[in-house]
């Protein structure tokens, strides 16, 4: 862009223009200073010195916070719990936003947009404050409990929070417009035409939705599906509020290790494994998809 | 033929009477949630039940009663709108920078400004944690607010950069041919186009602030905590309703600022103006 403005300039010697578009760049790139030094002192270089962090222990220089992550089974529990919890969160995210994601997307252009707009209410809501709610839904006395005894359906509470089940209804409902909003903009710009085609050529209607519709909305399911996986590995306050002992997540036990056991070094080894796991998941996204349908599921919330 | 026609189309219709009531479920296990928490923080009762047996204000009263509350409420509040200016102005202008350079590694440069959407916050929130504990910054207002800023850049800078690309770059150049010196084409042409979108920007800005728990539990301090922080302590012991006015409070602002952000977008529309 900045080479086409130099040329549309009036001044005509060659050299002159290339003076003023040093010049203007130079400008430029000033503007990118405060963004510049903000991100490296309070974003990359803190990050990578804690990072750092996980090749230290008494020993001098060594690999020993990896290897513990990976043999004691406390640790490599808490592994195991985040990629399930992560997976099962994208697939009842996927079953739940489907289906609504269709209808919205077939809807009128009026009706759409307000259902969305519905949709996207809840990323305006701190987490922390929805989590709350589900806490007074699903205890023991909670309101879903209440309800439950007082029309006689079940005669002792449900144990329905400090669980697996508490941790998946908090968060699939907290990742569930990250899975429709890319969802919507793949069904949205599928053509009708196609069912039309497939059901005037004898198709019942499930088997055009099923070998007509779905393949062509498949890549909305690839973009939703890896947006929410990758933002589920890093939950930390629904799974802290509503899991038990046994849905420690990696976000958890990296705070622990800070706040409680002061063992920065095992913290690092922690943030490094999902830091890494993050970055290779967006590649992958990159890749396979482009960014810009990474930045159209995030920026529903930029809109 | 008419009776198979009319069995399919009654099979479609049973269809969609499946397809609506999933989701019309699925809605409401979306938005519902949050009505619960509205009536109880009204309720006249000293526990939570649900629904409500009577209407008051006293866990209103009880949360302005509480100098904790109401100075964790006011450093919020403070903190939101020093990382609304910080992160308008810095991200701004490295939309603008970005939108005018061609160089190699643009990409990644983008990537890099835009990569706090994406990394978990429990990194950034420990890694600055070790930094400012090195640097005696826990519990400084202004460290908080620059940690905060680096969360709600990227928000701006993808707004205003859309804005830019969808601006018409003759706009500028006509201006140019014309004499007016780069800044005048910023302050008179520029600017008003990308405006709607810095104000949405800035609405994203303050919310993100507002909301953020992570960082603030780690650097904040116990005196200054901030008021996600101190709903964080005190939500484990949530037999008192006086959290759930809290949170009204807490989802309450941010709903006004979204519905404003609505109204401007819809005057603007209505004037001919850009949309964001």
């Amino acid at each position: 862009m900045a080479e086409s403005q130099v040329a549309a300039s009036p001044i005509g010697t060659r050299q002159a223009t290339n003076y003023l578009g040093r010049r203007r760049a130079l400008r430029y790139w000033l503007l990118l200073v405060p963004g510049f030094l903000l991100l490296g002192t309070v974003f990359l270089y803190p990050i990578a010195r804690f990072l750092l962090l996980s090749f230290q222990s008494e020993s001098g220089i060594s690999l020993a916070n990896y290897r513990h992550l990976l043999t004691v089974p406390l640790y490599s529990q808490v592994l195991i719990n985040t990629g399930v919890i992560a997976l099962s969160t994208t697939v009842l995210c996927l079953v739940l936003g489907y289906p609504l994601a269709y209808f919205i997307a077939n809807l009128s252009s009026v009706w759409s947009r307000r259902l969305l707009f519905l949709v996207l209410i809840p990323f305006w809501i701190s987490i922390l404050v929805r989590s709350y709610a589900w806490m007074v839904l699903l205890g023991r006395n909670g309101i879903v409990n209440n309800f439950l005894s007082s029309i006689g359906v079940i005669s002792e509470p449900l144990p329905l929070m400090f669980n697996r089940t508490g941790v998946l209804i908090g968060m699939v409902q907290i990742l569930l417009p990250y899975m429709i909003l890319p969802l919507f903009a793949v069904m949205r710009s599928i053509d009708p035409v196609y069912l039309r085609a497939a059901a005037s050529l004898g198709a019942p209607g499930w088997r055009a939705m099923l070998h007509v519709y779905f393949p062509l909305s498949l890549p909305g399911v690839a973009a939703g599906s890896l947006l929410v996986f990758i933002l589920s590995l890093g939950f930390f306050i629904t799974p802290a509020l509503l899991g038990g002992r046994r849905d420690m997540m990696i976000a958890m036990l990296i705070e622990q290790q800070v706040n409680q056991a002061l063992n920065f070094g095992l913290a690092a080894a922690l943030a490094g494994v999902l830091l890494v796991a993050t970055i290779v998941l967006l590649v992958v996204f990159e890749r396979v998809l482009g960014l810009e349908r990474l930045l159209g599921g995030l920026g529903g919330d930029a809109r | 033929m008419t009776v198979t026609q009319r069995n399919g189309a009654r099979r479609i219709s049973w269809g969609k009477v499946i397809l609506v009531a999933y989701s019309v479920a699925v809605l409401l296990y979306l938005v519902g949630p949050l009505l619960v928490v509205l009536p109880l923080s009204f309720s006249s009762a000293r526990y939570l039940t649900f629904p409500p047996p009577g209407w008051s204000l006293q866990w209103y009263e009880r949360y302005l009663g509480s100098p904790q509350w109401t100075a964790a409420t006011v450093r919020s509040l403070q903190l939101g709108v020093v990382v609304m200016l910080l992160a308008v102005v810095i991200g701004t202008a490295v939309a603008y920078g970005l939108a005018h350079l061609q160089f190699p590694g643009k990409r990644l440069v983008r990537a890099v400004v835009l990569s706090p959407l994406v990394v978990p916050v429990i990194i950034l929130a420990v890694a600055v944690y070790e930094l400012f504990l090195r640097l005696r910054l826990i519990g400084n207002f202004w460290a908080l607010a620059i940690a905060h800023t680096v969360l709600a850049l990227p928000f701006v800078v993808v707004l205003v950069s859309a804005a830019l690309q969808t601006m018409d770059v003759a706009l500028e150049r006509a201006a140019a041919s014309l004499g007016a010196s780069e800044w005048q084409t910023f302050r008179y042409v520029t600017l008003p186009l990308i405006a709607p979108s810095m104000a949405a920007g800035a609405v994203f800005a303050f919310v993100t602030s507002w909301d953020e728990l992570l960082v603030a539990l780690f650097t904040s301090g116990t005196a200054r905590a901030t008021l996600p922080k101190r709903l964080w302590e005190n939500v484990r012991e949530f037999i008192d309703p006086t959290i759930a006015a809290v949170a009204v409070v807490i989802v309450g602002v941010s709903l006004l600022l979204l519905a404003t952000l609505e109204l401007l977008q819809l005057r603007a529309a209505r004037n001919g103006g850009h949309n964001v």
